[in-house]
């Protein structure tokens, strides 16, 4: 499959012209009846990207075989012996520029379950205070010859910036309001693997959409195999020309809700707010904090997820984040899953990889 | 090579063989330029000229055309303060090369030029150093702060060509009325950077689709065209005159072209990268396309092109920022805002005629005597009198804009390998070469 993928795959991660602006259905199922999904081929060329910056430029096929591999990497991570040896000698490292406690264990599971040596940079202000510039701390990690390097940072770009300057293979955890792509990856493993497909699913992300880079990257991926999105939230947390993501928007949960299978709450991110976006939380949770009484409006087979960390009573109700239909334990789960899968597929592009 | 101003007397010049193009007059035909002292003696067909000067050396312009040297109303400098991105020297330099023979300085700089010893620092140093003739803009309010009129009227005896806050625009209607009724009885120039601090908030780049796509937070249009609207009113309300340093949008366009009709004395300008370049060009982040105001969407670009066609739009700048790496080598929400572009103001506007989008003679109109006519000067014109301020150009001349090259201390160039067709061959400023390229 990678052989005819290629040279599509190669295009600039930003070429807007060839994005799915809006339903993209046909194309995206022409590639993937084109290139049948390869579940037991080796993934070894599926992935022709050096980083793994966004979903923006991926392929159908190309989020599909990641996919594949993560569920292989689930069943490794249920073992009693959890160890690969695929990353041995290899070494990772997290270099993260905001706090995070689930993605950056996950990303340090994943890779010590590969068998990577990893180590954990947490960049506070302070450095920054001390004058060092983003570039000057990638080129000092670089000189170490680290063969990934995972990225967090609160600027959008970022990453892109990094990746630019080091030799590694390099892994956006979540660069400002942009893109959170291994959190759209766990999401779309985490839906796959409970409603078989994502094709057909609708799938309404709710709430802070405006400062969420989870969003972005669930919008791009969902679009891409199929689903149709929806983006609920008031019109101040929902940014300009959303539609021409391909998505339709709602600021009434009950309509954006309607027939839903997939619920997805955002945290509503009152860290990144530059002034107020909502008069009072209570007000917030009144008309978008995700209750009983609300999802009642979705499917009666919906599933309820969360990227984490939540705020209980402010965009979504206790009962239902821990009740039957929620997810949001299994993403955390499927999390560690998807990130094996993407060291493995970029480990494998790296010079001695394992192709 | 470049020479120095000050080096000997001038010697008389006849520049022959070319196409002699005067904006002002609307002139443009084959002819000779004579000068001598500095001044333009003769500017016109070769049958009626008179006899060349006694000792004049003779320029062949042959296959190239002979204009006035730009004027580029919004030139920021880091002298004094930040000489490490740019002095008049530096500057002076990277003018000349381009076809700049007077450049407009802001007064945002450490210290603020907010005084008249700072005013005449300026002249004395510019004199001292430059290629090219500078002349300050000195600010409309203290300390750039917004709140307290400068002395507007000494300033502008002392050599102040008109009154701005630079980068930062006068939120203050009532400040900014005060400045328009008092700058009236001298004359003074009165110019705004139109952008609502508020509205634009934390705003990097234009407001829309590629903003949502990049998850970069959004400058909506309104935050320029409600601030241009506002000022329009108060230059209506006050009488005085009133000039938009910088628009961005169709919309602001718009507003001016209705202040026009109605006999205000209001005028506004435009970047050239805006003539050139929308808001799709920052591609994956780059830092250098970041500008204030931010670069719009193509059919504000068109909108923009379109103004300086009809003359809505009274001049084109290069709004010429250098900024070094430490503060453009920044995720984008983070870097500073602005381009170099003294050298390449010219050839970035010619793209336009080269390109079909616009005559020569009102983009070169927009680059000479209309800003002349603003700040009350002679240059900008080719006319028995006027300063002899030429650039021999050759129009069709390709070449490629290299960062490595230009000779500005920042290379900070949004048009990094660019090909431009237009080539100046020569910069002359009072009657004296301050630059010939090294192929003329």
């Amino acid at each position: 499959m990678g052989r005819g993928g290629r040279s599509r795959a190669q295009r600039g991660l930003l070429g807007f012209a060839a994005l799915p602006s809006g339903r993209n259905i046909p194309i995206a199922m022409a590639l993937m009846t084109e290139h049948p999904s390869p579940v037991a081929a080796s993934p070894a060329a599926v992935f022709a990207h050096r980083h793994l910056l966004g979903i923006e430029g991926l392929l159908p096929e190309e989020i599909v075989a990641l996919l594949d591999l993560a569920e292989e990497a689930v069943s490794v991570s249920r073992q009693v012996e959890k160890k690969k040896t695929v990353l041995r000698g290899r070494t990772q490292i997290n270099l993260f520029f905001e706090a995070s406690t689930r993605t950056q264990s996950s990303f340090e599971l994943a890779g010590k379950r590969l068998g990577a040596d990893v180590m954990n940079m947490s960049v506070g202000s302070s450095s920054v205070k001390k004058g060092e510039t983003l570039i000057d701390t990638a080129m000092t990690l670089n000189a170490m010859n680290p063969d990934l390097l995972v990225v967090r940072h609160h600027a959008a770009g970022a990453v892109h910036l990094l990746a630019q300057k080091v030799g590694c293979a390099v892994i956006n955890a979540g660069d400002g309001a942009h893109e959170h792509p291994t959190q759209a990856l766990l999401d779309a493993l985490t839906i796959r693997r409970h409603k078989g497909d994502i094709y057909g699913l609708r799938v309404a992300i709710c709430g802070d959409i405006l400062h969420s880079r989870v969003a972005r990257s669930n919008i791009l991926l969902l679009n891409a195999l199929g689903a149709e999105v929806r983006c609920v939230g008031p019109s101040t947390l929902l940014p300009r020309a959303l539609d021409r993501l391909g998505v339709s928007t709602f600021t009434d949960m009950r309509k954006g809700l309607e027939g839903a299978d997939i619920v997805m709450m955002l945290r509503l991110q009152r860290e990144r707010m530059d002034g107020s976006f909502v008069p009072s939380v209570r007000e917030y949770f009144h008309f978008f904090g995700l209750d009983a009484e609300k999802l009642a409006f979705a499917k009666p087979d919906a599933l309820v997820m969360h990227p984490g960390p939540m705020n209980r009573g402010v965009e979504i109700d206790s009962a239902i984040a821990d009740g039957p239909q929620s997810l949001i334990r299994e993403q955390v789960e499927m999390g560690v899953a998807v990130r094996m899968a993407v060291l493995e597929a970029l480990a494998r592009n790296l010079p001695n990889g394992g192709a | 090579m470049i020479a120095g101003k000050l080096s000997e007397p001038a010697r008389p010049l006849v520049l022959e063989g070319g196409r002699v193009i005067d904006p002002a007059s609307g002139f443009d035909a084959p002819g000779v330029v004579h000068t001598a002292e500095g001044r333009i003696l003769y500017a016109g067909p070769a049958s009626s000229a008179p006899t060349p000067p006694p000792g004049a050396e003779t320029v062949d312009c042959r296959g190239a055309a002979v204009i006035p040297g730009l004027v580029d109303m919004r030139v920021f400098l880091g002298e004094p303060g930040a000489e490490h991105r740019e002095t008049f020297a530096s500057a002076g330099l990277a003018a000349a090369a381009g076809g700049v023979t007077t450049i407009v300085t802001m007064p945002d700089t450490e210290p603020v030029i907010d005084d008249v010893a700072l005013v005449d620092f300026i002249a004395r140093r510019a004199r001292d150093t430059a290629a090219v003739n500078v002349l300050p803009m000195a600010a409309m309010t203290k300390g750039l702060a917004g709140r307290e009129m400068t002395e507007l009227g000494l300033l502008k005896a002392a050599g102040a060509v008109g009154f701005t806050d630079g980068r930062h625009s006068v939120d203050n209607a009532l400040v900014l009325r005060r400045a328009l009724t008092y700058g009236r009885d001298f004359g003074a120039l009165i110019v705004n950077h139109p952008v609502d601090p508020h509205l634009s908030g934390s705003g990097v780049m234009n407001e829309g689709e590629t903003a949502t796509r990049l998850g970069l937070p959004g400058i909506p249009k309104e935050a320029e065209i409600i601030v241009v609207e506002r000022d329009v009113r108060l230059a209506a309300l006050t009488g005085g005159r009133y000039h938009a340093a910088q628009i961005s949008c169709a919309e602001s366009l718009d507003v001016i072209r209705r202040a026009k009709r109605a006999g205000l004395a209001v005028s506004c300008g435009v970047s050239v990268t805006h003539l050139a370049l929308n808001e799709l060009d920052i591609g994956p982040y780059r830092t250098f396309f970041r500008l204030s105001p931010p670069l719009r969407s193509e059919a504000d670009r068109q909108a923009m092109i379109e103004g300086v066609a009809d003359g809505t739009i009274d001049v084109i700048v290069s709004s010429h920022d250098p900024q070094d790496v430490d503060t453009k080598r920044h995720p984008f929400a983070e870097a500073a805002d602005g381009a170099v572009g003294l050298e390449t103001l010219l050839a970035a506007a010619l793209r336009l005629y080269h390109n079909g989008e616009c005559d020569l003679v009102p983009l070169l109109k927009a680059l000479t005597v209309r800003p002349a006519a603003l700040l009350g000067i002679e240059a900008g014109r080719l006319a028995a009198g006027a300063p002899a301020d030429l650039v021999v150009v050759d129009l069709a001349r390709p070449w490629i804009c290299e960062a490595d090259r230009l000779h500005s201390r920042s290379k900070n160039t949004p048009f990094e390998g660019a090909r431009f067709q237009g080539a100046v061959l020569r910069t002359i400023v009072a009657g004296r070469s301050v630059y010939e390229s090294a192929a003329a």
